[in-house]
């Protein structure tokens, strides 16, 4: 069987609706009550950084702009703190779209790990301006969660662009 | 960052000038918002995207809460019950010598010549879940704008103060509690009658500032609120006493105090309307407003006199 996430590998162009529907799952996620366990990551963040990665010329800071404007509401933070973030980490995602997909799962996610804390970071940072509240070293575990959660994830999204693969000697690629 | 060669199809503007764009607006968007409270109307605009959407992602939640619960409680809601009926009995006689003494006390009061205490009235709302932003303490609760609810509204529950409404959407509203870091209360000391102000510290508990190192305070003092801000109505229990820190070095004590209310649970609360803040007597109030009256009167009777 050929490794499915290899560069080489043509896939189905991806359906725009399946998208949508995963950054609105991944928005249904954050907004479960689990305040109570930090080392939960950012879904949105992580979903973001995969299709800016994946789609960079369909999901662009735009989409992130509106993500983190939702989230900002639903958060009760400042206006402002969520888009940042998000704004940021797609531009720094879509930049190294070119160059990461030729790595290995593993290190791909090593580049997603730091995207992810400066979507933390970033957030840190603009609170920390007015006065500092110190939420703890558990604020960072997030970050280290959703890398680790690179390989499946990558795995679950392209499943519906996957094409049953037959072999053909005579086949450039 | 990024160098790239002029584009050869259009594919709208460039990355950088979008970033440059997006992150100009977001900015701008911190500084309002936390400036001005101008953003109000934007805010509750995408609430009603949100806030549907937060109550879709707790149903499931709640379900099996909820499922878990019937099945094990039938028994436990019995014995509740009776245990309620109980206490209802038992209170029952207090509530009735509580009223007589409040008509009493009211009576004397009238005699005394005292301002009466103003009743309070109040809605029950449930708290629906605590806001994801781990910076504040905030809580939503059910009820909003159509209840009638506005911003800096008391909240209390049976133990003593919660917190204050801080936004108020169309069907929610938020509670900023009294652990958050920006919340103060104004407290006195129930056994010296003491005021100061109470803080939040952001970790759950509540700090007594600016008494000095010296100041009669200890262990176990109950904070009530003094009324004096014209938001908390007097002499609703705030917070206990729980550590104090007397440094000599520092002109201040450090008085750490828990609160009494079931600050970080989930369940009934009250929000309590507004009431009038105390009224300034005429007497004081005349002097200031109209220049100097009390002299008019004291010439024309020594007028009189003449």
């Amino acid at each position: 069987m050929q490794p499915t996430f290899y560069s080489s590998r043509i896939l189905l162009p991806v359906r725009p609706w399946f998208i949508a529907v995963s950054l609105f799952v991944a928005l249904l996620l954050n907004f479960l009550p689990t305040s109570a366990w930090p080392w939960m990551p950012d879904w949105v963040a992580l979903i973001l950084i995969f299709w800016s990665i994946r789609e960079p010329r369909r999901v662009g800071m735009g989409i992130a702009f509106l993500l983190g404007l939702v989230m900002d509401v639903a958060d009760a933070s400042l206006l402002g703190q969520h888009t940042l973030a998000y704004v940021l980490v797609s531009y720094a995602a879509a930049s190294i779209s070119r160059r990461i997909l030729w790595f290995p799962l593993g290190q791909q996610a090593l580049h997603v790990l730091p995207l992810l804390l400066i979507v933390q970071a970033v957030q840190f940072i603009v609170r920390a301006m007015p006065g500092i509240v110190l939420p703890g070293l558990s604020y960072f575990i997030g970050p280290f969660v959703g890398a680790a959660l690179w390989v499946p994830l990558t795995f679950a999204l392209l499943l519906p662009q996957y094409q049953p693969v037959e072999r053909d000697d005579n086949r450039p690629i | 960052m990024d160098h790239q060669p002029p584009p050869f199809f259009k594919r709208g503007p460039a990355p950088l000038a979008q970033l440059s764009f997006y992150a100009m607006l977001s900015i701008a968007l911190l500084f309002v918002d936390s400036r001005f409270q101008t953003l109000e109307l934007l805010r509750q605009g995408v609430s009603l995207f949100t806030h549907p959407a937060q109550q879709a992602a707790h149903a499931p939640v709640d379900f099996l809460k909820n499922s878990a619960d019937y099945f094990s409680s039938l028994s436990r809601l019995e014995d509740e019950n009776t245990r309620l009926r109980r206490a209802q009995l038992s209170n029952a006689e207090t509530i009735l010598r509580t009223q007589q003494l409040e008509a009493e006390n009211e009576r004397l009061r009238k005699l005394l010549d005292v301002r009466n205490r103003q009743k309070v009235n109040g809605r029950v709302a449930q708290i629906i879940y605590a806001a994801r932003d781990p910076f504040s303490r905030r809580v939503i609760v059910d009820k909003g704008q159509q209840d009638k609810i506005s911003a800096g509204q008391p909240v209390v529950d049976d133990a003593g103060i919660i917190g204050q409404v801080t936004r108020v959407f169309p069907f929610v509203s938020e509670i900023t509690l009294i652990t958050d870091k920006d919340q103060a209360v104004p407290v006195q000391i129930l056994r010296t009658g003491q005021r100061s102000v109470v803080f939040g510290l952001g970790n759950g508990q509540l700090e007594l500032r600016y008494l000095p190192a010296n100041a009669d305070v200890q262990n176990g003092d109950t904070l009530v609120t003094s009324g004096l801000d014209g938001i908390f109505p007097r002499g609703l229990p705030v917070a206990r006493v729980v550590h104090i820190e007397r440094d000599t070095s520092y002109s201040f004590a450090r008085i750490y105090c828990a609160p009494m209310a079931g600050v970080e649970n989930f369940g009934e609360i009250m929000v309590l309307d507004r009431h009038e803040a105390a009224q300034i007597p005429e007497q004081l109030k005349t002097p200031a407003a109209t220049g100097n009256p009390v002299a008019k009167p004291g010439a024309k009777r020594r007028l009189k006199k003449d």
